[in-house]
């Protein structure tokens, strides 16, 4: 760790903070109510929509939530298959195979936004924006939609419902993440990313290319309407790149301040929720304990992958290669990395959109020394829940807590309660469900993909290397991640159709769930009236204590699914690398 | 099955509406408002000479003559430095081929320098991860500056004056790297004379 890294991880973990703060407040806002001079604007849209705005119990909001992601599938799947009879196509790109298609539909829509494309050779500016930066808008508010929901089981009494799907996806697209997103899209712009409607251009090399096949005097340069679609692939933590370099490409992050927004970006709508929740439960010391196991874990990701990285290659130390970091270079593990990014911001870059389920690069995975792979591929496992994606980071860690407080119940004989609402077996059998599901996703597509002839001729890398593609794989579609060790050739239709079954389960089999979980909380009544006097009469959930027992508790999780397969891929490849 | 059915209204009409604001209104203001406010930039940072277009402030270019500053290697299709097929070579940090490649490029840089022996600089021997990148390190340039000079019978103090004048410094010592754009710097190599 060299003094820039703490600086840099140190400055970024005090602006999450205090972004987390207003945002959170914000947040709370619009999950109870249309900001007031917006409400008369709010009401009439919901009017025209057919929406009644009554309050939905927890069957009637899954309902509605799966049919309307299931509408985002086939308008997504059909504008791709669409898009060479369609405007706005200036390269004249074909329709993707009808697996790729498919899998893309699905991986949008589930906030995965796994990529087999590649994107400014594949889709056409108007899929890009009619049909990608739709689902990463809706995606995002589906994903916090849920979260709300969870929030209201734990904030009501005896309640029948938890909101109403409808107005939530409007009110979040419309007064959290659109106002968001076109702030953000101008401050790219500002920065050199680009915005435009043109086809490719055509530039003069300075100097002609002397290759193999002749002599080349041109570079061509993709165009499109970039910015708008960078600002919520980072603030909905979609990730899907509208060029295949993703965020590396200096279109999409020219500079070291896209960079830092970009990075801050990612963690900004998961951190507030976490404030959202204490606001919204009655008690801040509640938010602020998730906060800060959300960061205990970060931040030992963090220094890990740093660490690693700034070590460099030992192979490229043994033939004369200078990977000591000076005034001069950040030195380290160069390979698949940007030098304005340095090991430094790329570490960084690829800690936050592994641990909140993001899934954007700035760095290819693949080429990261193998333990630093190993850590990104951990933050996925663990389940998205350090910081994790937006709405889906809070519910999944609140599964942890309420799973942490049973297992403390347990140990101490106590009938286990959070935030004064008992916690039995009916709460339990959906927990346990919502978090075994991903595991259970990850290890068997793994196995069946590495056991099965297609599935292996697939692999770039050999050996030890080439089973952590695959992994990572399973790991990010069933967490929704959607990053990539992308020398895996995955827009075959083995790896199109097993990724998307990944894709479609690891949100939907954890969100319904969820969903009844916040049900069953809603209709309990709580104990005693006030959260924080409850807090005091069982184990409280917002000391240390707490924080420490809810950490064990994911690693736990993570540590006893993940490791055997963690020891075959990255721990092999390590100690390969020091042999 | 009613349920459904009743539900399909408001999903079908908030599917539309959102899809009309998220998927066109948003990003055509957007376009038309950072054509407006950053003209230059929301076209891409492009450098003209008179009509020509010869490239972006933004994105890398080959080099491979004695006389120019080298970018680091890229691993695009078809081309290195192809802008319509970004990405990197995601090699391995065992992968033999990435070593070999290292190896290779170590060996063609003290070819064309043979007199420097100094070990190289670690983004001059790898490929970056867009396949695109604009820069190189202080090092890397540093590495270079006798070559180039020898090259255009320059002095090379005024190549290492050029590099001092593209320089990059991180912004307090830890947002950003120390760097040079190897386009800009080659360009204004060829103004010198």
């Amino acid at each position: 760790m060299t003094a820039q890294m703490w600086m840099l991880l140190g400055g970024f973990v005090l602006a999450v903070w205090l972004i987390a703060l207003p945002l959170g407040r914000w947040l709370a806002l619009v999950s109870e109510r249309a900001p007031r001079p917006l409400a008369g604007i709010e009401a009439s849209l919901l009017r025209a929509c057919g929406v009644s705005g009554e309050e939905q119990g927890w069957r009637g909001y899954a309902g509605a939530l799966l049919l309307f992601n299931l509408i985002g599938v086939i308008a997504l799947y059909a504008l791709q298959r669409l898009q060479p009879g369609l405007p706005l196509n200036p390269q004249q790109f074909a329709a993707p195979t009808w697996d790729s298609a498919l899998n893309t539909a699905v991986s949008f829509v589930t906030n995965t936004n796994w990529q087999g494309y590649g994107g400014e050779s594949t889709m056409s500016h108007l899929t890009q924006m009619l049909g990608l930066t739709v689902q990463n808008f809706l995606s995002a508010a589906t994903g916090i939609a849920v979260a709300f929901a969870l929030m209201r089981g734990f904030a009501r009494s005896g309640a029948g419902g938890i909101g109403n799907f409808w107005v939530d996806l409007l009110r979040i697209t419309l007064w959290l993440l659109l106002p968001l997103s076109f702030l953000l899209a101008l401050a790219f712009a500002a920065q050199g990313v680009i915005q435009n409607l043109s086809p490719d251009l055509t530039v003069t090399l300075l100097e002609p290319l002397h290759a193999d096949a002749g002599t080349v005097g041109t570079q061509t340069l993709a165009m499109g309407p970039v910015a708008s679609q960078e600002a919520i692939k980072m603030l909905g933590t979609n990730g899907g790149g509208f060029m295949n370099a993703n965020s590396a490409h200096p279109f999409e992050n020219p500079t070291a301040w896209t960079n830092v927004l970009q990075m801050l970006a990612i963690f900004a709508i998961p951190a507030g929720l976490c404030m959202a929740f204490g606001r919204l439960v009655g008690d801040r010391r509640q938010g602020w304990a998730l906060l800060a196991a959300m960061t205990v874990l970060f931040v030992a990701a963090v220094i890990g992958i740093m660490s690693l990285e700034q070590a460099g290659n030992p192979h490229l130390a043994a033939i004369g290669v200078d990977q000591a970091a000076s005034a001069l270079q950040a030195g380290g593990n160069m390979e698949g990395k940007e030098v304005r990014f340095g090991v430094a911001a790329s570490a960084l870059f690829a800690a936050i959109t592994t641990a909140a389920s993001c899934g954007a690069v700035n760095a290819m995975h693949a080429s990261l020394t193998p333990l630093a792979g190993g850590i990104t591929m951990l933050l996925m496992q663990l389940g998205e829940v350090v910081f994790g994606g937006v709405g889906s980071g809070l519910y999944g860690m609140l599964l942890f807590a309420v799973l942490a407080v049973f297992v403390a119940g347990l140990m101490t004989g106590r009938t286990p309660a959070y935030l004064g609402k008992k916690i039995e077996p009916a709460e339990m059998k959906w927990v346990a469900v919502a978090i075994l599901v991903t595991p259970l996703l990850v290890l068997s597509g793994t196995a069946l993909a590495v056991s099965s002839e297609t599935g292996r001729a697939g692999l770039l890398n050999p050996a030890a290397a080439g089973f952590s593609e695959v992994l990572y794989a399973f790991s990010s579609a069933a967490n929704n991640n959607g990053s990539a060790f992308a020398g895996l050739s995955a827009n075959t239709p083995f790896y199109n159709l097993t990724l998307a079954i990944a894709m479609a389960l690891g949100r939907f089999a954890v969100i319904v769930p969820v969903l009844a979980l916040a049900g069953a909380l809603a209709a309990r009544t709580r104990a005693v009236r006030d959260p924080a006097a409850a807090q005091d009469a069982a184990m409280p959930t917002h000391g240390p204590m707490f924080v420490v027992l809810l950490v064990l508790t994911v690693l736990l999780v993570g540590a006893l699914t993940y490791l055997p397969a963690l020891a075959l891929g990255p721990v092999v490849e390590h100690i390969n690398l020091y042999r | 099955m009613n349920a459904a059915l009743h539900a399909l209204r408001p999903a079908l009409s908030l599917f539309l509406l959102l899809s009309a604001l998220t998927g066109l209104a948003y990003p055509l203001l957007v376009t038309a408002l950072a054509q407006t406010l950053f003209p230059e930039r929301a076209a891409g940072s492009l450098i003209r000479d008179g009509e020509q277009l010869t490239g972006s402030a933004l994105i890398g270019q080959p080099f491979s003559s004695p006389g120019h500053f080298w970018s680091r290697p890229s691993a695009t299709a078809t081309q290195p430095y192809n802008g319509a097929a970004s990405g990197g070579n995601n090699l391995g940090a065992n992968n033999r081929v990435l070593v070999d490649a290292a190896a290779q490029r170590i060996a063609a840089l003290r070819a064309a320098d043979p007199d420097n022996r100094a070990p190289v600089p670690v983004d001059l021997v790898t490929a970056s991860a867009s396949g695109l990148d604009p820069d190189i390190s202080l090092a890397a340039a540093r590495y270079q500056a006798a070559r180039v000079a020898r090259a255009r019978g320059v002095a090379p103090a005024a190549v290492e004056a050029l590099i001092e004048r593209h320089a990059r410094h991180p912004w307090l010592g830890f947002v950003g790297e120390p760097r040079v754009n190897v386009l800009a710097l080659n360009r204004a190599l060829d103004a010198l004379r």
